[in-house]
């Protein structure tokens, strides 16, 4: 066990942790940031999808000792109040059936939006075919990364 | 027209004690009418306090409803209150909904399974929101000392029509709260409805896409412990042995306990369990039948050789039917087992105390993981709270208590408050399949081609009756044997979304594809023949209703403009499930030489759409979850054990295979009847279909990407 300082959403944080603990446990179980999700824990879903440094990752396959001094961002800290055009976008398409994989597919596209403002159909497919979900709700956040992408 | 409803007295009992000046109206939402009447005590408006079915309207005008369905996605919880509110005329932008508590004196049927809910509520929800609309129209007329026939309401204010005077709902509450309960409400007239039929959001979009804590695995309560358990590997067998000394020594772990055949690791924290997990040395020995895959595909073809059948349905004289025959059809279907995989593994919280058991977690069926619990612990249910978190996903696997149960048990083992936790992995080895079955068709045909005799035997494994002998085309067909077979196995099987018909409705359709073929016919043609012979002369019983399916056969033809298309191939499918029809067309091109899954066209009959943003999801969900396990899905066994772990090799659609969809939903006026699952039987038919126009193949085993034409 070791004490991790972690700069997440902007604030400082510790955590008493193993040094192989992955990044999504440590906000689960130690920190209390439930918003980003266990999906499968080997980096195939998304869902656990979180930004460091700006750049997309999947927080379940990143042990806490690799963060070092990155700047995390999870969903609870991607906009103040929820008003992200990738979050708006998402409201807007009325993306959400369960919900459970949207926290990560959001991340995904706000890292991708940010990089690439302006993006062909074809990349957007190719960045968020890497995310799961289970509800089949692929059309609409497709249309809703697009929508965003008019937007920032 | 609009309907006048008899309130029963016994179903709606008023509240006027509310702090706030409002009126909570107490309504036996989900009892039948001859259930006694509410108990509504003076309960607070919010929180966790005495729960009972109400909506309450507050000085505020804030109306409040609680929803008693688990909501895995479907969109239970912005459906409900959209019934409610529509004949309330509320002010949709001042409706909150809350989930509320399983409570089996006060709900009936707070469950989510069968496309049911919907169906059930529709007239008690009506009602309800007409019965508040009633007593606050009296409460305005009272006030203005005018008839309240010269009143009307119109998004959260009662008007008077004469002088144009207006109250809002608000205002009115305490009032509204002392006048006395109509014996009838008149309900609205459909083409009146402004909420019903339009599409509306999730009332849950911010909460989701802002990462609240909302599903099971998010829910957190001080001192609680974290739980994982280690089940048998593989069906058939049971523990020999556990050493679980270096575990125990683990940091963070608390304790290690073997009950039943779990071996459950307690700690801290999710990660500390999980390291210790793979610490723990247990034995396994055998406990009944091993049995594979290769073992499974000779039994299945066995089986319907040899195997034990039930008859499930028997019309005229098959026998000779098939003597007598022009021409004889035979084709074989399979499937494997598939799992559920929700993106939210099984978990559950459970603490056991001397006074009372906590459960709170993701279930479809409370009410059974309360009942199972009281039992397993032989206390009373009035002992046990249930709270319903929202479910991340469910497709059938959260039907089941056992994950609920162990946490229990569990918790009464170690007496404290622990959550257990599945890994993806434990999901995907823990049961509960999609159950693995054959089927067996074969057609008659005389000399000009009709279709006079037709044979269906299907063999599943723990399928139970895996045939649906009422369903198209029983009825169409003077000769017809209808058989089942089961294989009783120690792999776990259950309800998988569209539970047979999820794959039934694929052998079907295609076999009739395959009889219009051979007869010469165009499939929608055959399909319409076959049901205009049902509806002139049917033969035994007939459970769908011809009318409804023979329209969106010919809205589905019209829509994609069935046998005009040049350039791509269609494929027909039409399925009645659960109380409603869907009609499919999908469209195969080929590219580099392998069919391509351009297009579908939906067309749905589940009656009254009630938010058609919900609609089009559970229609394009159940086609992409549909085409998603017909091509990838695959459980596969080696000596009990599944050979799929984790979506790294069970594959699950993606973004870049989803076809187009196009929806559309039948207006007739009928009452919901469900979109939960109806819209995914017809999908791997329809495809199946289709590659056969465009390649000339037929694919008569999932998944369709081990088939010939997928190959390079």
């Amino acid at each position: 066990m070791a004490i991790f300082k972690l700069q997440i959403n902007g604030k400082a944080y510790e955590a008493d942790v193993a040094a192989d603990t992955p990044l999504l446990w440590v906000l689960r179980d130690h920190l209390g940031l439930t918003g980003t999700k266990y999906g499968c824990g080997i980096a195939q879903c998304g869902a656990c999808t979180v930004h460091l440094n700006g750049t997309a990752v999947r927080s379940c396959s990143l042990p806490v000792s690799a963060i070092k001094n990155a700047a995390v961002t999870t969903i609870e800290g991607l906009s103040e109040k929820g008003d992200h055009p990738v979050q708006l976008a998402w409201d807007e398409v009325d993306v959400p059936q369960c919900g459970y994989c949207q926290a990560g597919q959001i991340m995904t596209a706000a890292a991708f939006l940010k990089k690439n403002p302006h993006p062909t159909s074809e990349e957007i497919v190719s960045t968020m075919n890497g995310n799961i979900c289970r509800c089949g709700a692929y059309h609409r956040i497709r249309e809703a990364v697009t929508l965003a992408s008019t937007k920032i | 027209m609009s309907t006048t409803n008899t309130t029963s007295r016994r179903n709606f009992l008023k509240i006027s004690t509310l702090t706030s000046g409002g009126l909570i109206l107490g309504f036996n939402l989900f009892s039948s009418d001859t259930k006694g009447a509410v108990a509504v005590t003076s309960a607070p408006l919010e929180g966790n306090g005495a729960f009972n079915s109400y909506l309450s309207i507050a000085g505020d005008g804030t109306v409040t409803i609680f929803s008693p369905n688990p909501e895995l996605g479907q969109n239970i919880k912005t459906s409900f209150p959209m019934i409610v509110a529509e004949e309330l005329d509320a002010d949709w932008t001042k409706v909150k909904v809350e989930q509320a508590l399983l409570d089996t004196s006060k709900y009936d049927r707070q469950l989510t399974g069968g496309s049911g809910a919907v169906p059930h509520s529709w007239m008690r929800l009506r009602n309800a929101g007409a019965t508040a609309r009633n007593l606050l129209i009296q409460a305005a007329a009272a006030r203005w000392g005018v008839r309240p026939e010269t009143c009307t309401t119109d998004n959260g204010v009662v008007i008077h029509t004469t002088t144009g005077n207006k109250l809002t709902y608000g205002e009115l509450a305490a009032e509204a709260s002392k006048m006395a309960l109509p014996a009838d409400v008149k309900l609205k007239d459909r083409k009146d409805f402004k909420l019903i039929g339009t599409a509306v959001k999730n009332v849950e979009n911010n909460n989701i896409i802002t990462g609240k804590p909302l599903f099971g695995l998010d829910f957190y309560r001080e001192g609680m412990l974290f739980a994982m358990l280690q089940r048998p590997p593989a069906f058939g067998t049971k523990i020999k042995s556990v050493d679980a000394t270096a575990a125990k020594a683990m940091p963070g772990i608390i304790d290690v306990v073997t009950f039943k055949n779990n071996v459950a690791i307690v700690g801290k924290s999710t990660w500390e369990v999980n390291k210790a997990r793979k610490a723990v040395k247990i034995e396994y020995e055998k406990d009944g039948a091993i049995e594979s895959t290769a073992d499974h595909d000779k039994l299945l073809s066995g089986l319907l050789d040899t195997g034990k059948a039930t008859v499930q349905r028997k019309d005229g004289d098959v026998d000779a039917a098939f003597k007598n025959a022009a021409k004889v059809i035979k084709a074989e279907f399979q499937c494997p087992f598939l799992s559920h995989s929700p993106m939210e593994p099984m978990n559950f919280f459970a603490h056991v105390r001397p006074d009372g058991v906590e459960l709170v977690g993701p279930t479809q069926t409370p009410g059974r993981a309360r009942t199972d619990t009281a039992k397993l612990l032989g206390i009373p249910e009035e002992k046990i709270t249930l709270q319903i978190t929202r479910l991340g996903g469910g497709f059938g696997r959260r039907l089941k208590s056992d994950y609920a149960t162990e946490a229990a048990e569990l918790s009464s083992i170690i007496k404290a408050p622990v959550k257990v936790i599945w890994t993806k992995e434990d999901d995907m080895q823990g049961g509960s399949y999609r159950p693995a079955v054959r089927y067996r068709f074969e057609a008659a045909l005389d000399a000009s081609e009709n279709l006079v005799g037709y044979k269906l035997k299907g063999v599943g494994i723990n399928a139970g009756n895996c045939t649906r002998e009422d369903n198209f085309p029983s009825g169409a067909v003077d000769n017809l044997l209808i058989e089942s077979v089961e294989h009783i196995s120690p792999i776990t099987t259950g309800a998988w979304r569209a539970p047979i018909t999820n794959f039934l409705a694929f052998a079907e359709q295609s076999f009739i594809d395959e009889i219009a073929a051979a007869a010469g016919k165009d499939p929608v043609q055959f399909r319409l023949g076959l049901l205009a012979k049902a509806k002139s002369k049917p033969t035994g019983a007939i459970k769908y209703n011809i009318d409804r399916m023979e329209a969106v056969i010919k809205m589905a033809a019209e829509k994609s403009g069935w046998g005009t298309k040049k350039n791509v191939s269609q494929g027909f499918s039409v399925y009645f499930s659960h109380q409603s029809y869907v009609a499919q067309v999908c469209e195969v091109a080929m590219e580099s030489g392998k069919p391509a899954i351009k297009k579908v066209y939906a067309v749905s009959d589940c009656g009254q759409v009630i938010n058609l943003s919900g609609a089009r999801q559970q229609v394009i969900g159940a086609i992409v979850d549909g085409m998603g396990h017909a091509m990838f899905g695959k459980i596969s066994f080696k000596d009990g054990a599944s050979e799929q772990k984790n979506y790294n090799n069970y594959r699950l659609i993606r973004m870049k295979e989803i076809p187009e969809v196009e929806t559309y939903f039948v207006d007739n006026g009928i009452d919901p009847t469900g979109l939960g699952e109806p819209a995914l039987p017809p999908t791997g038919g329809a495809i199946a279909n289709a590659i056969f126009k465009a390649t000339g193949k037929r694919l008569r085993k999932q998944p369709f990407i081990e088939e010939e034409v997928f190959k390079a």
